[in-house]
């Protein structure tokens, strides 16, 4: 894994052997470059005999919604080299994103250097999409298997059932039992094993050499965050919104209570929102910190010029490939866990006196 | 005298390093105490470390 790492780093360095100052540039932008999502799936690059650029990769459908539905390939892209051109209408990659422009590929900018050109609805299927699509096909033959060889079996697991069946009875023992209450767990179960398993193999399959950053990317940790949060509010019981919008309850007059709620109500109101916000951004800024420290001691490895900075650089990001492991699995635990206790809060039904 | 976000971010994460830390360690002394117990304190120890390293990355991306 890393060594097929350290390979793409190395063939990315011989584009140009520069000067010292633009090899930090370089390595900056090729860590840049990692975190980001893209349009097609490229595992490494070289450059040839010729100086020509060859990507070793698979292309990945762009769909855009311009005045209709385009639908093609983004080896027409060929890496941002070039314009797209697609029934008469040209488009062209302009950091990262898609923009509308003529056949030459012309960008305008504004006075603070942003792209004008009008932008299509971008619908495509990049990278992170095809990484997701990846987890659910394997989290659906895995766990399809295991509940099927429960019925062969009477009762027992068998094959690679047998290594994730504590990991969901933990899930449920651990984590859903304890914070949610033995009443109501059971509705919140499949929620909860889903995202669990979601965030686990996400992250792992970031640590592998295929480079996607998908846990690390805040528009997929918004959306888990956001399932989060409807799910708390919707199943709400009387008492959650109860606590939320009179804590105090009937243990004092309402008029020693209007300026406390003055205070206390806007916090309860903002704590509804703070929870899944919490989460999408520990999520995010723990995978994303993860990332950029691995390929950053990688990237050491030009930035010292001596043989020490090769075996220093390797060992550093072992250590730390090892370390982001546990990391991948005690995020995907603390999201599953603070979810819970989330739900716990809003299943809560207190004993009326 | 104005001093630069990176350094209040700096003295942010130390802060919540040395948070973490105490939690850590007021953990392992609950654990040497009440073996019995490790479940529910690693339980909680990793909640309240949680909630104090979201405010180290909002420390951090302020920057």
């Amino acid at each position: 894994m890393l060594a097929l790492l350290c390979s793409s780093f190395a063939l990315a360095e011989t584009k140009d052997g520069a000067k010292d100052g633009d090899l930090k540039t370089e390595i900056k932008e090729y860590i840049a470059h990692h975190l980001q999502d893209s349009y097609d799936f490229s595992l490494f690059s070289y450059t040839n005999d010729q100086g020509e650029h060859v990507y070793i990769g698979l292309p990945l459908p762009v769909i855009l919604w311009d005045n209709g539905l385009k639908l093609f390939s983004s080896s027409k892209f060929h890496h941002g080299e070039t314009v797209a051109n697609v029934d008469g209408n040209y488009y062209a990659l302009y950091h990262n994103k898609i923009y509308k422009t003529d056949a030459a590929g012309t960008i305008n900018y504004d006075e603070d250097h942003h792209a004008t050109n009008s932008k299509p609805l971008d619908l495509s299927m990049t990278k992170s999409v095809v990484s997701m699509l990846l987890v659910f096909a394997i989290m659906f033959f895995l766990f399809k298997n295991l509940a099927e060889s429960y019925a062969k079996n009477g009762g027992i697991a068998s094959g690679v059932g047998r290594f994730f069946e504590p990991i969901v009875l933990y899930v449920r023992d651990d984590i859903a039992r304890p914070n949610i209450g033995e009443k109501k767990y059971k509705k919140y179960m499949s929620y909860l094993l889903t995202i669990f398993f979601f965030i686990w193999f996400l992250n792992i399959l970031g640590l592998t050499p295929l480079g996607v950053n998908v846990t690390g990317n805040i528009a997929v940790t918004f959306g888990l965050a956001l399932l989060t949060f409807l799910i708390t509010n919707l199943t709400g019981t009387k008492d959650y919104w109860l606590h939320i919008f009179d804590p105090l309850g009937s243990t004092m007059a309402w008029y020693a209570k209007v300026p406390l709620y003055i205070i206390l109500i806007p916090i309860e109101v903002l704590g509804i929102f703070v929870k899944p916000f919490s989460l999408l951004i520990r999520l995010y800024a723990n995978m994303q910190a993860g990332h950029i420290v691995l390929m950053s001691l990688i990237g050491l490895m030009f930035i010292f010029k001596s043989w020490l900075g090769s075996p220093l650089s390797f060992g550093l990001a072992f250590a730390i490939s090892l370390i982001e492991i546990l990391v991948a699995l005690l995020q995907a635990y603390i999201f599953t866990m603070l979810s819970a206790l989330y739900f716990g809060f809003a299943a809560e039904e207190h004993e009326h006196h | 005298m104005e001093i630069p976000v990176m350094v209040g971010a700096g003295i942010i994460v130390i802060g919540v390093g040395m948070g973490i830390g105490r939690i850590g360690g007021s953990a392992m002394d609950a654990i040497a105490r009440q073996p019995e117990a490790y479940g529910k304190i690693q339980t909680a120890m990793l909640i309240a470390a949680a909630l104090i390293e979201g405010i180290g990355f909002a420390a951090l991306f302020a920057v």
